[in-house]
């Protein structure tokens, strides 16, 4: 503690910023090789590379520069394709959050899947079974899948403040138990949809769909993700729970000793991690798609948005600034790889790859600035507020 | 943790030993769990009726074993009694010595036993227990694989969340290698390839660069997500039959003992992995515990500092532990493309990674009580399949998550706290 009162500036951390581009860069390079090596056409170039190296090498570049000028273009290449971002994103930011408000209590949450499975659950059912009028049908849709989420976190923190059931196994549990409730609520008259026998549910009411800008896909979803990073903030760095949660995930014991109840944090922190994830769900479940209206509730309602926003929250380093960035690079990633499945014919599970790589290299600094040995090195470890000792 | 370890019979030296609260809590809550499910059962009593039937041996079996027909109100509230009794033992306090692990065995026996007689009760079909014991091995060979490369790295004090990451790449690269060479060996062989290739990444981040250990698991789940989901659709879909299309491994009878009547088919009718993995079990237990390099793993993954003070390379062994770990992953891997279709889809190992992580957690980071925790898994799994085929009054839904559950409530109720290896997930730094 320095005796002088706190002064912040925003100080940018320029070496950060370069070991991220740098990772980035280094992903698609990987990324372009693995490319190159699977595409039967441009290997059977490099069969005669001695003989004519001008054809592999055109076709390479083909390959490459076409799958990535789609995939670029389709990420923020106009007003259309940024807005895709931004939907993409929103659901990541908000699991995101979550997981990484876990983080920074020491947790380590798995389970944003099935967190935003629930959230997905209770924000359909009340869309699609409730008629109320427009703004309180949505809000409490909205709060629905809030509740949904943070019921299903709430359940992980009291077993593991109750019991000593360790997180990670409970919340994969918790993940496979979702999808089986899903599936399961999926073929009761409830929700399944009338004339249906194949388990998807009814459509939800225009009341409940989260509003969106006219020409785009730029929708509350999104606001709502902006607002969860800045209560975040304000929660982890403002408030008293907060001080809790930083304090329970450096140290416990110390957290003990100086009269936290670490069981308490706990259970508050799942509470509403599971709520933030349940928010991702609800923008599944709410927000429109393409043609305007909002997906109904399927089994792959909430696609992986729970496993991406592990990659999100660690990405952004568990903090909210950092976590909305990382949501808008990987949505860029996703809206962009949509595109470049439907425009250059490279399957779309390229960017998983990316994404894994690009955390991959910013998780290991010393490995980006030996490859890349003009960056400098930092000095902080990547990745602080993470729970140190995982399994422990 | 540190409050529940507290010893309050330290001002009493002359009191029996008194029980920690910690281990209060946790009989506590194993009586009140086991007095759940006996109440369970008691309430199932209302839709029990007929008879249960248990088929000792399959239709097509040589010697035909009798079926076993039991009262189904009567076996169902003896069952649920005899729950009710072990918990009254369990939140009385009075029990001592063995008698805790006696009555939690007759507990779970019984709930088994209950639960099984409640749901076959009234049934056309005979419930199959060959089969159930039969298919619990062979779901639980993979999980058995990879609660080993588990132990391996975790005794070393390297976290392995990517058993996962393992297990799917080492499934690829045999299903890709298989239809290449339609050879066994060869695709066996290229699984165990992949296994270390995954491990060496898992080794080289974790102890060269010093990454978070939980954080590269994940990772590198989603890289083998990645990498093995965009091989597929961009090289092997187009092409199949080339790509996808290796030959399976048939089950192996051992003569003489294959042809004992019903223990012969469970054990001794089994693919080689079976076998390998059964046997696996006992040599990583005897490495672990009986040899110098299983000391040092084990030295290095409790106090590496005291390790390296003593001469002994600490990255050095945890690479090699890892390593060896990478050889079990890759085999568990090559179970789900070898001993089912023979081809790949996509994440088709469906979390059996985080499955085997929690085995060993479960099974507090020891081989052997690992795997029996891998048993259980595949035993729960199995008898969920295996009702579905009765027409159960519960929804198929329902028994699909029956796995899950069991293991959370094994968790809770029956393992709680446990104590991992002391520099498990820190990064030795010299």
């Amino acid at each position: 503690m320095s005796p002088e009162p706190r002064k912040r500036r925003l100080v940018i951390p320029w070496s950060d910023v370069l070991i991220t581009i740098a990772s980035i860069v280094l992903a698609f390079i990987v990324g372009a090789l693995l490319m190159i090596f699977s595409d039967t056409e441009v290997r059977s170039k490099f069969a005669y590379f001695f003989a004519r190296p001008s054809d592999a090498l055109i076709a390479s570049w083909e390959k490459i520069s076409g799958a990535y000028a789609a995939l670029i273009k389709g990420a923020i290449g106009g007003y259309g394709p940024i807005t895709e971002t931004t939907a993409q994103a929103a659901p990541l930011i908000c699991a995101g959050l979550g997981v990484g408000l876990a983080f920074r209590a020491g947790l380590f949450n798995i389970g944003a899947q099935g967190q935003a499975v629930l959230g997905a659950i209770v924000a359909a059912y009340i869309g699609f079974t409730w008629h109320l009028p427009p703004g309180i049908h949505l809000l409490l849709a909205i709060l629905g899948g809030l509740l949904g989420g943070a019921f299903w976190g709430g359940i992980v923190g009291w077993l593991k403040a109750k019991t000593g059931a360790h997180e990670v196994i409970v919340t994969i549990m918790m993940n496979y138990i979702a999808l089986g409730l899903l599936a399961y609520l999926l073929t009761t008259p409830a929700f399944q949809r009338p004339g249906r026998t194949d388990p998807i549910s009814p459509i939800v009411d225009w009341n409940a769909t989260m509003p969106r800008l006219e020409g785009g896909q730029l929708h509350l979803g999104f606001l709502l993700a902006l607002l969860a990073a800045v209560a975040v903030w304000w929660l982890l760095d403002r408030s008293t729970i907060g001080f809790a949660i930083r304090a329970v995930g450096a140290n416990p014991h110390a957290a003990a000793t100086a009269g936290m109840s670490v069981a308490r944090t706990t259970i508050i922190t799942m509470f509403l991690a599971g709520a933030l994830a349940g928010l991702a769900g609800v923008q599944a479940a709410l927000g429109p798609s393409a043609s305007g209206l909002p997906v109904p509730l399927s089994l792959g309602i909430v696609g992986s948005i729970g496993f991406d926003a592990i990659t999100v929250a660690l990405l952004g380093q568990s903090k909210p600034l950092g976590t909305v960035l990382a949501g808008l690079l990987f949505g860029a990633l996703h809206a962009g790889g949509l595109a470049m499945q439907s425009v250059a014919q490279t399957p779309l599970t390229l960017t998983t790859v990316l994404q894994a790589l690009i955390v991959l290299f910013v998780a290991a600094p010393a490995l980006v600035t030996k490859i890349v040995p003009f960056l400098k090195p930092r000095k902080t470890r990547a990745f602080g507020p993470v729970p140190e000792g995982g399994l422990a | 943790m540190s409050i529940d370890t507290v010893d309050r019979t330290a001002s009493r030296p002359e009191a029996a030993p008194l029980e920690t609260p910690g281990r209060r809590r946790q009989r506590i809550s194993t009586g009140i769990l086991i007095a759940g499910v006996g109440v369970l059962l008691l309430v199932g009593l209302a839709s029990t009726d007929g008879s249960a039937r248990f088929a000792l041996s399959d239709a097509f079996d040589e010697v035909q074993l009798p079926t076993v027909t039991v009262p189904g109100f009567t076996t169902v509230l003896v069952c649920g009694l005899l729950c009710l009794a072990a918990a009254v033992g369990y939140l009385s306090g009075s029990l001592r010595g063995r008698w805790p692990v006696l009555a939690g065995a007759v507990a779970g026996l019984a709930v088994v036993m209950g639960f099984l007689t409640w749901a076959a009760s009234g049934r056309e079909l005979p419930f199959p227990v060959s089969n159930q014991f039969a298919g619990t091995l062979s779901l639980a060979t993979p999980l058995v694989f990879g609660a080993l490369c588990g132990v391996l790295c975790e005794r070393s004090g390297i976290v392995n969340v990517s058993i996962e990451g393992q297990f799917l790449s080492a499934a690829f690269a045999a299903a890709i290698v298989g239809s290449l060479t339609s050879s066994v060996p060869a695709a066996l062989i290229a699984a165990v390839l992949a296994g270390l290739v995954m491990a060496a990444l898992l080794a080289v981040f974790s102890i060269n660069y010093l990454v978070n250990q939980v954080v590269l698991g994940v990772v590198l789940n989603l890289l083998a997500v990645g990498v093995t989901g965009f091989l597929f659709d961009q090289l092997v879909e187009p092409a199949s039959l080339k790509y996808n299309s290796a030959p399976v491994l048939e089950p192996l009878p051992i003569p003489g003992l294959a042809s004992i009547p019903f223990f012969g088919r469970v054990l001794f009718e089994q693919n080689i992995l079976a076998y390998l993995a059964a046997i696996s079990v006992f040599v990583v237990w005897l490495v672990l515990y009986r040899t110098t390099w299983g000391l040092r793993i084990r030295a290095v993954g409790e106090h590496p500092e005291a390790a390296d003070t003593v001469g002994i390379s600490v990255r050095g062994i945890r690479w090699s532990a890892v390593l060896a770990g990478g050889v079990f992953g890759g085999l568990g891997g090559s179970f789900f493309t070898l001993a089912s279709t023979g081809s790949f889809t996509k994440e088709f190992t469906v979390g059996n990674g985080f499955i085997a992580l929690a085995a060993v957690i479960m099974g507090r980071w020891h081989p052997v009580l690992a795997s029996i925790m891998c048993l259980f898994f595949g035993f729960v799994t199995q008898m969920a399949s295996q009702l579905q085929t009765l027409s159960t009054p519960m929804p198929s839904q329902f028994l699909l998550i029956l796995p899950y559950v069991a293991t959370i409530i094994a968790v809770a109720g029956l393992v709680g706290r446990v104590r991992p290896p002391a520099a498990d997930g820190i990064p030795y730094e010299k």
